[in-house]
């Protein structure tokens, strides 16, 4: 006979608390995906800590959405464990869970034209009829002009650019203030000035405490923002350390397939990381006529 | 001249915070006003007018003294009194509790499917309601009393539109072209059962299942009104508690559920909510179409998508728009009353064609 178990509709819900720096926000253990009967990810362990900006970079079709959405439990594990904040997912209630992490998707539609503002509000949903509410005009504000969107923020959202799109996304996923950020891509979409601006904030969170899991395809950039890299391909972890132990000429070239460099800028010392491309040969001008 | 019109900025913003206010705002509240005047205009004008004119004046006065107030003129026409309470005001009010549940049905299966064009006729579950009320017709099963037509109606618009969910639906997300043509697969179906039933059926059972596929209220009655306005105040109430996360849903059910909203509960609990109004209205008046499809999507343009004021806003606006449109069925044609649904889709259905071009030039094609 086993004990009656407390259904935890009954329990009280828990709030996230404040973690040291270091302290381990999502383990993940022997972790395995299928999708469509095809494994696309396997055997893997990873750590995110508060303080950390945690960058997962690969190849495409690596499984780097495919693991932040098994993470977030979009994904269905076919083994493996995933716990947050010390304890299996499942163990959370949806709402415990919104508070603990948020999540930016790759693509991010509406199906109503609601406003910038109004989308940005709804990230603060998870706090509806706690005393955390009393800051949601402030949260909005604030991550409206840190996402360098607040001028949009009467208009409705289909009738911004990609880009512009993109920033008020992860407005909204900022405005949760959730302990740790899932941000697919965020930079994928922006100019270069906005790059840089969103991987300011990822390392502004990082500083106030939260872990950044974050998505990036241009390593120089990861070579720049992140504290911690892991190396995904064909569905594994191939490397994954300090961007210096992970950013590097022969390991990169081998997962990519393709001749890269890696040299120090000139002015900074942070890893310039580039492709071989010798000089490309152009049709000269009499070649065209 | 361009100098001219550059505008100094505003000092000191009125509005604190860009955003969504947290009350319905002045152009909801503007709009929920007029709309519950225009209910009780158009509803005192319909009462009125019939076989025995009575002014809107009177009909008011009779109301009133049954409430116990002596104000007002009494109806001045011989039988003025009767036509009032046993013809007029069930039918009025059946058309007001209909047109309610077909507008608050249609923004909530919207806010469900995550796309402007669901609707009860579009998707086929008015006629998975009318199926199961002809069945019940059919088989001349009464185990219920006067709850067994509607509530085979509602069995049979919940199956539906439960089936039009799984069949429409990947990704968390339901493409327009699948969901109208997952529509028009149902509506065949239901068309082809009902078509059935008909010619297994006898005179009465073939005239009554007609009644289901014009709509009419020519049916009404106070048992009628009874048994529709609980099916409404529950489905609208659990809706308008939903409301919020309605609004979640626009960004998609993965997102929602990040932003801690239980979305398999959610759905479960809005289907059968959508699907008790909805085949209440169907069962006492058949397929009144498009009604849930054009009046959320006016809302929506004059009020914004948010669903705290597009819910109760449809509701309203449904009740205007049936009181409305069964007042033009019984008094355009001399002695004669036109059906219902017929009229409603005369408008309806090229308002849904112009709203699958605009969503369709939004999209940039089906793709
Ligand atoms: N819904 C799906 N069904 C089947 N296979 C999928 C699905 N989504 C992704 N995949 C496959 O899983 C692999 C990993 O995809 P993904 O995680 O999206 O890669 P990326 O690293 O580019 O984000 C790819 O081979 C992709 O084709
Ligand atoms: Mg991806």
């Amino acid at each position: 006979m086993s004990l009656p178990r407390t259904p935890r509709r009954f329990a009280a819900a828990r709030p996230p608390r404040p973690a040291p720096a270091g302290h381990v926000r999502i383990r993940v253990a022997g972790l395995r995906v299928e999708r469509a009967g095809r494994t696309v990810l396997d055997g893997i362990d990873l750590r995110v800590r508060a303080g950390e900006v945690h960058a997962l970079v690969g190849p495409n079709g690596a499984g780097k959405s495919t693991l932040l959405g098994a993470i977030s439990g979009d994904v269905p594990a076919a083994a493996g464990r995933i716990e947050v904040d010390g304890l299996p997912r499942e163990s959370w209630s949806p709402v415990e869970l919104a508070w603990r992490r948020a999540v930016l998707a790759q693509r991010n539609t509406l199906s109503f034209p609601f406003t910038v503002g109004e989308v940005v509000r709804m990230g603060r949903a998870p706090w509806a009829g706690r005393p955390e509410r009393d800051q949601d005009d402030a949260v909005v504000a604030d991550v409206l002009e840190r996402c360098d969107v607040a001028r949009f923020a009467a208009r409705p959202y289909p009738a911004l650019s990609g880009g512009e799109q993109a920033r008020a996304a992860l407005a909204r996923v900022l405005a949760q203030r959730a302990t740790t950020l899932l941000l697919d891509e965020p930079t994928a979409a922006l100019d270069l000035r906005h790059q840089e601006l969103v991987m300011h904030i990822a390392r502004e969170r990082a500083r106030a405490g939260d872990a950044v899991v974050v998505v990036l395809h241009d390593l120089t950039l990861t070579g720049a923002y992140a504290d911690t890299v892991t190396l995904l391909g064909d569905g594994r972890v191939r490397a994954a350390g300090a961007p210096r132990d992970v950013l590097t000429a022969p390991l990169l070239s081998g997962v990519y397939r393709y001749d890269i460099d890696v040299v120090p800028h000139p002015r900074d010392g942070l890893p310039l990381i580039v492709p071989r491309r010798g000089r490309p040969a152009r049709p000269s001008a009499d070649e065209e006529r | 001249m361009t100098t001219l019109r550059k505008r100094p900025a505003p000092a000191a913003d009125p509005t604190p915070v860009p955003g969504a206010p947290r009350s319905p705002g002045r152009r909801g509240t503007v709009l929920l006003a007029g709309l519950g005047v225009a209910l009780v205009l158009v509803a005192l004008l319909a009462a009125g007018r019939g076989q025995v004119a009575i002014s809107p004046a009177e009909v008011l006065g009779s109301v009133l003294h049954r409430l116990g107030l002596d104000l007002g003129p009494l109806p001045s026409a011989a039988q003025g009194e009767n036509a009032l309470w046993i013809v007029r005001f069930p039918r009025v009010l059946l058309a007001a509790v209909v047109g309610a549940a077909l507008g608050c049905a249609g923004a909530v299966m919207q806010g469900v499917f995550g796309n402007p064009l669901a609707e009860p006729g579009v998707i086929g579950v008015s006629a998975g309601a009318a199926v199961g009320a002809a069945l019940a017709i059919v088989t001349g099963v009464t185990v219920l009393g006067g709850w067994t037509v509607p509530l085979a109606a509602f069995a049979g618009g919940l199956a539906t539109t439960y089936l039009v969910y799984a069949l429409a639906r990947s990704g968390g997300r339901t493409e327009v072209v699948t969901l109208v043509l997952t529509g028009v697969a149902v509506n065949a179906v239901a068309g082809s059962v009902i078509g059935l039933l008909m010619f297994v059926t006898d005179q009465a059972g073939v005239q009554a299942i007609a009644f289901w596929n014009l709509g009419s209220l020519a049916q009404a009655s106070w048992t009628a009104v009874g048994l529709a306005a609980p099916c409404l105040l529950v489905g609208l109430a659990v809706a308008c508690a939903d409301a919020r996360r309605l609004d979640l849903l626009a960004l998609g059910e993965p997102a929602a559920r990040h932003l801690g909203v239980n979305t398999e509960r959610l759905r479960l609990r809005l289907i059968v909510v959508t699907a008790l109004p909805g085949a209440a209205a169907v069962a006492f008046t058949g397929i009144i179409s498009f009604v849930g499809l054009v009046v959320p999507h006016l809302i929506r343009m004059v009020a914004g998508p948010g669903h705290r004021v597009l819910l109760v806003a449809s509701a309203l606006g449904g009740a205007v728009v049936v009181i409305g449109a069964d007042l033009a069925a019984r008094t355009l044609v001399e002695h004669q009353e036109l059906p219902l649904g017929v009229l409603t889709a005369v408008i309806g259905g090229p308002a849904f064609f112009w709203l699958l071009r605009r969503t369709r030039d939004r999209a940039g094609g089906w793709g």
